[in-house]
């Protein structure tokens, strides 16, 4: 119990100012660690500051004085009870070269999933289209897809003039913004428990499925791949990955198998939720650049084995990365 | 580690020191996501004259430049402000408003990522419909992003110190008498009580006659409750005064302090 209140306010004061700055200066370097005589000092000082918490309480003619320590032993609490990696400086290329393929490995089974829920969609976006041609005006929402394909590739192949001229920076914006809104939704959509996500990665199959089987019917295979490999190849694993992100979070909900509480099931995927988010963004700027500045010229201007080509090597190129990237720091930890 | 009561998060360190974060009610929240909007609009308003320059250069370019601007600043703002002012955006600040972590931990740079990602489905369908029903609906006022990032908002009201000079009226306090009894006072008196008794004081002349008896009748019901002065220090004031008198003794230390640092 507090006798005489100015005589220990003044007294602890001194305290006090320590403890706020050592958590300034950890805050203000979260890479910083400190020596264990400044790590015993940080220990009393938060235990002194506690108490005289616990002791002004009691007081009721001080709101601002125990605000005030309220967030002191706030601070210090986060500070001292907080298990998770601090933020580290920035490191770009480590992060791409390791973290993110790591993370990616890490919930493999969620991309399967998600990779199953785009194939069902297609699929049935193609059957579909094999039994009534007409329903395209209602499965695709493009108007130039709801045409005769071969009527589409006789006009891009006869046309000379680039009709993209000087409109393929803001086209290719507006794909990579456009294409990384659809991805945040198909993660935030997790939060239905991933039955919004699933319907999300569904639908986009099923555009996928009959854009593909009404082309191939047409017999426009060779310009079908022309056009969608060079963008698509990065484009659509990158909505697999987002689609993997809303399964992660929606198993992090649901937590099957478990045994960790809620909180503590998304506190621990909170890092690969932003690092697979992170990734998808980088992964449709390149697939807006691509499409707006190579996938929209065919033949006779570019030809489409050139096309294809490129769109199987950005394929092969993915899968190595996402396979193989980050494993060899992955052995050297485990050795460690 | 945590309980819940009513709009406050009551956090218990484990030793055993409690302090409580007040809640902010969405209300107050979409109070603040009005004033981001608008600073938002403001910042890509600015930052498209620079476009508008760049557009004599090259006209795809200074769209592309904008399309990109937009994007970046209407996701990034929430995302930057909230990281480097640990919790807080402009609309935050000013409605003393910030992002904590649910378990009173260090508020991470993924939680600030993913509160502000999910804010494509909080404000479904319009104006945050979705997010503001399930705020309303939720224990801690979380909406959908809070709920995934482990986060909450809390709001600091400003602490206002009462008006001591409307306590010092120089008249006799009998309560001073009996000092071990006041200390006991102070001690038992919670600061929300003490604040409810220094209101009650303070507005005393806005109530009605009855109400003014009644809530003095009651009030001094219940301090004599926490502690019960002896009869000659009771006798014959009134359940207004010996509420004054309540007031006065767990303020006492600050009072005598200003008497004497005016007398110098």
């Amino acid at each position: 119990m507090i006798i005489d209140l100015q005589k220990f306010i003044t007294e602890e004061r001194l305290y006090w100012s320590e403890l706020e700055a050592m958590l300034d200066r950890l805050e203000r370097k979260p890479d910083e660690k400190l020596a264990l005589g400044a790590l015993e000092r940080f220990h009393y000082l938060y235990q002194r500051a506690s108490a005289d918490l616990a002791k002004i309480s009691t007081f009721s003619a001080e709101p601002n004085t125990r605000q005030y320590l309220e967030s002191l032993v706030g601070r210090a609490f986060g500070e001292i009870h907080e298990t998770r990696d601090k933020p580290h400086r920035l490191r770009p290329l480590h992060w791409f070269f390791n973290t993110f393929p790591q993370t990616f490995r890490k919930h493999l089974r969620a991309f399967w999933i998600s990779l199953i829920a785009i194939l069902v969609g297609a699929a049935f976006g193609g059957f579909i289209m094999i039994v009534d041609s007409s329903t395209k005006q209602i499965l695709l929402p493009f108007s130039h897809l709801q045409g005769d394909p071969s009527d589409r590739v006789k006009m891009e192949e006869s046309t000379d003039t680039d009709r993209l001229k000087g409109a393929k920076s803001s086209f290719s914006s507006f794909l990579m913004t456009h294409n990384t809104k659809v991805a945040i939704f198909t993660l935030a959509l997790g939060m239905t428990w991933g039955i919004g996500t699933l319907i999300m990665l569904f639908y986009n199959g099923v555009i996928l499925g009959a854009v593909a089987v009404d082309y191939v019917l047409a017999g426009e295979s060779a310009f079908l791949l022309g056009w969608l490999l060079p963008h698509g190849a990065i484009e659509i694993p990158a909505i697999l990955l987002a689609g993997q992100a809303g399964i992660v979070l929606a198993s992090a909900l649901i937590g099957w198998g478990k045994p960790i509480s809620l909180r503590m099931r998304l506190r621990k995927t909170s890092n690969d939720l932003v690092t697979l988010i992170s990734g998808v963004a980088l992964m449709l700027i390149w697939a807006g650049v691509v499409e707006a500045f190579f996938s929209q010229y065919h033949e006779p201007i570019m030809p489409y084995h050139i096309k294809i080509a490129f769109g199987c090597f950005e394929l092969l190129i993915l899968a190595l990365f996402l396979g193989r990237a980050g494993r060899k720091s992955a052995y050297k930890n485990i050795k460690l | 580690m945590l309980s819940n009561r009513i709009n406050t998060l009551l956090i218990k360190t484990p030793e055993g020191v409690e302090f409580s974060l007040r809640l902010a009610g969405p209300i107050t929240r979409f109070l603040a996501w009005a004033i981001d909007l608008a600073t938002i609009i403001a910042i890509i308003s600015i930052i498209n004259v620079f476009f508008a320059i760049l557009g004599i250069l090259s006209r795809d370019l200074a769209a592309a430049a904008n399309i990109i601007g937009f994007f970046v600043v209407s996701i990034g703002y929430g995302i930057l402000t909230e990281w480097y002012w640990q919790g807080q955006t402009l609309g935050k600040k000013l409605l003393r408003l910030r992002v904590m972590d649910s378990q009173g931990l260090r508020l991470q740079f993924s939680q600030v990522v993913i509160r502000n990602l999910l804010r494509f489905i909080d404000s479904l369908p319009a104006l945050y419909l979705v997010g503001g029903l399930v705020c309303l609906l939720n224990q801690r006022a979380q909406r959908l992003g809070d709920f995934a990032a482990n986060t909450i908002v809390t709001w600091n009201p400003r602490v206002s110190e009462p008006d001591l000079n409307q306590l010092l009226e120089g008249k006799y306090n009998s309560f001073h008498d009996y000092p071990h009894l006041e200390a006991r006072l102070r001690q038992h008196v919670t600061p929300l009580e003490a604040q409810i008794a220094v209101q009650s004081i303070m507005r005393r002349d806005t109530l009605d006659p009855e109400a003014r008896i009644a809530l003095f009748r009651d009030l001094s019901a219940y301090f004599q409750t926490l502690v019960t002065f002896p009869q000659e220090a009771t006798d014959g004031i009134s359940d207004e005064r010996y509420v004054r008198n309540v007031v006065e003794a767990i303020f006492r230390p600050k009072v005598s302090l200003e008497i004497s640092s005016n007398s110098h």
